[in-house]
């Protein structure tokens, strides 16, 4: 097979995934030679009108977005979500707590109303178009988007971490962010990152996602065990897309 | 017969973010000319309405991956000023030492990745791989090192985990900061070579000045990147980050979804250089050095020699990070929690990120909810003084060929190093 056409692109979001797969640098020089990226507007000049991966970074926040997301499905035969913005719509759903007229007024005052501050609600890339393969996090850990091209590559099918964050954090050894009387989304978040959070001092707030079969019951009763309300528990799972 | 300029760059590439550029001229009269920012609106300061201080520096660090260090201690020190958080001077020499590394990265990636591939005439840094690995080697180092040093003081390459209000939810060993002074030292050389190729390449940069304002954080006898208070060149007076409103005044263009800035005059410009401009006398040895081995003197009014004030600045955090790591080190690293008394109150703060002065503010009720942000961005206040240099610029290439007025735009937009996904996108030149 010819080496497969790659393009990545980015919508509303901070590109810290896309930095994610320069900062990969010799195993993504090592990469270049598996494929042939076609566009990456971050780090070529060069466009291309067809591509057998489409990586889209980013949430979609207006119409325009919409019809070039859809423009791209058409052209691509993969489409993968790269990071919490384009999975579940990350930090950009924050926005969808408020009116929109609200959020414009806040951010540009008198000019809201002007025509290029078109925005609505932010959504994930999988309520607009079909996607075939989702690389978690916030950002991304680049081992895992490697080896999902891997899997491509070789017509395997990649497969997500089903377990939650605690699993991998217990293994590691931590000590519960609960003991330090704080919140942890460790219990009901997709593993994968290896518990980075818990393992560097700080609380798991879910960026990876929430798992399709999470145990919310339990999540509310151990927090309830050390005095957490679930409205608390409730706005750490607003931060990053997961209601 | 009369000869038609028109270009539209639609999405600038090899920058952070979306910007178009747009010209039209006949028989080299300008008819339009304009530097547009269309990237999606993001609505960060209405995002955090609602959120407990405790979240903030994690949503407002993914305003920008590539400064998301910056960001997090811009808000974090906002969030202090508001509550009357105190930080230990550990902690402070930590923080600073964090930054520093992104200053690296940063710089590294736009010099080395981004702007190398203009000067040695490609499109990308990929071909580079091929023709001169000896320099993309040095650049993988220099950047990785950056990404090193957030790693192991911050706990994640991009979107750090462990910078929190109070201190550091974790601290870096003993035997950490030991290695990396050894990959500091390494780096050394590296910076040299790298300084070398650039003074060899220097001849590629366009020959554009224009007399500007530049404004930066000053706090003498220091080159700061952390501390101080906001310094311009157009006038001796400092104004407090307290007050940051009044040396940005925000204004909103029809042609973008950024906001832009001015103060003295008609633009102002922030970022590498501007710092240099004010800083200059407070360079480290090496620095000092490599500045005048790169014939940049203060004073430059050339936008072009942002990227070579960048190679400056890496040297000078290599050589500041080395001596910082020996004080941490002698000072011995204590354990301490990061601790904070919830209090209502309204604080602001400033931090230069890579690409210039980012300035927070945040209000909080007696829970520690934030009921207002307010957030202005390097990239926003630099986009008059794009809009102003093309003005400059242009009529005096208007009659050269368009592919070359359409590189020397966008190698101009790419020398501010702007990020765009903050301001919320951009780069398009078109020339309709
Ligand atoms: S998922 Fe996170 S790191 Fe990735 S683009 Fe979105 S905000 Fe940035
Ligand atoms: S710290 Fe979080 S992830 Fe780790 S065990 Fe506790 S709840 Fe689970
Ligand atoms: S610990 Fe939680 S928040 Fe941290 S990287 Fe993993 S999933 Fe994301």
């Amino acid at each position: 097979m010819a080496k497969p056409r790659i393009a990545i692109f980015d919508l509303a979001c901070c590109e810290g995934c896309q930095l994610q797969i320069v900062n990969m640098e010799d195993e993504l020089v090592q990469l270049l030679t598996l494929v042939n990226p076609v566009e990456w507007r971050e780090a070529m000049s060069d466009q291309s009108s067809n591509y057998d991966i489409a990586i889209i970074e980013g949430s979609v926040t207006r119409s325009a977005d919409e019809m070039r997301v859809r423009d791209i499905r058409i052209r691509a035969k993969y489409v993968i979500a790269l990071g919490a913005c384009a999975m579940q719509g990350g930090v950009n759903k924050l926005k969808n707590n408020f009116s929109l007229q609200e959020v414009k007024k806040e951010v540009y005052g008198y000019a809201a109303d002007q025509a290029q501050f078109d925005t609505f609600r932010t959504k994930a890339l999988a309520e607009v178009i079909k996607v075939d393969f989702e690389v978690p996090g916030c950002p991304i850990e680049a081992s895992e988007l490697a080896h999902v091209i891997k899997c491509l590559l070789t017509g395997r099918r990649p497969k997500l971490a089903e377990h939650p964050v605690c699993v991998e954090c217990k293994m590691k050894g931590n000590c519960c962010r609960y003991e330090y009387d704080e919140v942890c989304l460790g219990p009901i978040t997709r593993a994968g990152c290896d518990a980075r959070c818990p393992s560097n001092g700080f609380w798991c707030f879910g960026c990876r996602g929430i798992l399709p079969d999470a145990n919310m019951d339990a999540a509310r009763e151990a927090a309830a065990l050390h005095g957490k309300s679930f409205a608390v528990l409730q706005s750490k799972l607003e931060l990053f897309g997961s209601e | 017969m009369s000869k038609t300029v028109d270009i539209h760059v639609h999405h600038v590439t090899r920058v952070e973010g979306h910007g178009n550029i747009r010209v039209r001229a006949t028989d080299g009269v300008i008819e339009k000319l304009e530097w547009q920012v269309p990237e999606a609106p993001r609505f960060f300061e209405a995002m955090v309405r609602g959120r407990k201080y405790e979240d903030i520096q994690t949503v407002v660090s993914r305003i920008c991956g590539i400064c998301s260090v910056t960001h997090s201690l811009a808000a974090i020190k906002a969030i202090e000023n508001a509550m009357d958080i105190p930080i230990s001077t550990q902690t402070d020499r930590l923080r600073i030492l964090t930054h520093y590394g992104e200053q690296l990265e940063s710089h590294i990636l736009h010099v080395g990745y981004l702007v190398t591939p203009d000067l040695l005439g490609q499109k990308s840094v990929v071909p580079l791989v091929g023709s001169h690995p000896d320099v993309v080697n040095v650049v993988i180092d220099l950047h990785r090192l950056g990404n090193l040093m957030m790693e192991k003081l911050a706990g994640r390459k991009t979107h750090p985990v462990r910078l929190v209000p109070g201190g550091f939810a974790m601290l870096p060993t003993a035997h950490d900061l030991r290695q990396l002074k050894g990959e500091l030292v390494a780096a050394v050389p590296k910076l040299e070579a790298l300084a070398e190729v650039v003074a060899n390449l220097a001849g590629g940069v366009p020959h554009f000045s224009r007399e500007t304002e530049f404004v930066a954080l000053v706090n003498a006898p220091t080159y700061p990147f952390y501390h101080g208070d906001v310094g311009t060149t157009d006038s001796d007076e400092i104004v407090s980050v307290l007050d940051f409103e009044n040396v940005v005044n925000e204004y909103v263009v029809a042609h973008s979804t950024a906001k832009w800035s001015k103060w003295h005059r008609d633009s102002y410009m922030v970022g590498a250089l501007a710092r240099f401009n004010l800083n200059a006398d407070y360079l480290a040895p090496l620095a000092k050095k490599t500045a005048s081995a790169l014939g940049l003197e203060q004073g430059c009014c050339n936008p072009y020699m942002n990227s070579v004030a960048q190679v400056v600045e890496s040297v000078q955090v290599v050589e500041r990070s080395i001596e910082l790591i020996d004080e941490i080190l002698t000072a011995g690293i204590e354990y301490q929690r990061p601790e904070a008394i919830i209090q209502a109150g309204c604080g602001a703060a400033a931090v230069e990120a890579p690409r210039g002065i980012l300035f927070h503010r945040y209000e909080f009720d007696e829970n520690g909810i934030c009921v207002r942000a307010n957030i202005s961005i390097p990239t926003n206040q630099n986009h008059a003084n794009i809009q102003k240099d093309f003005e400059e610029m242009v009529p005096q290439i208007i009659d050269q060929d368009q592919d070359h007025i359409r590189q020397q735009m966008e190698m101009l937009v790419r020398a501010y190093d702007p990020c765009i996904s903050c301001s919320t996108h951009y780069l398009d030149v078109e020339f309709v």
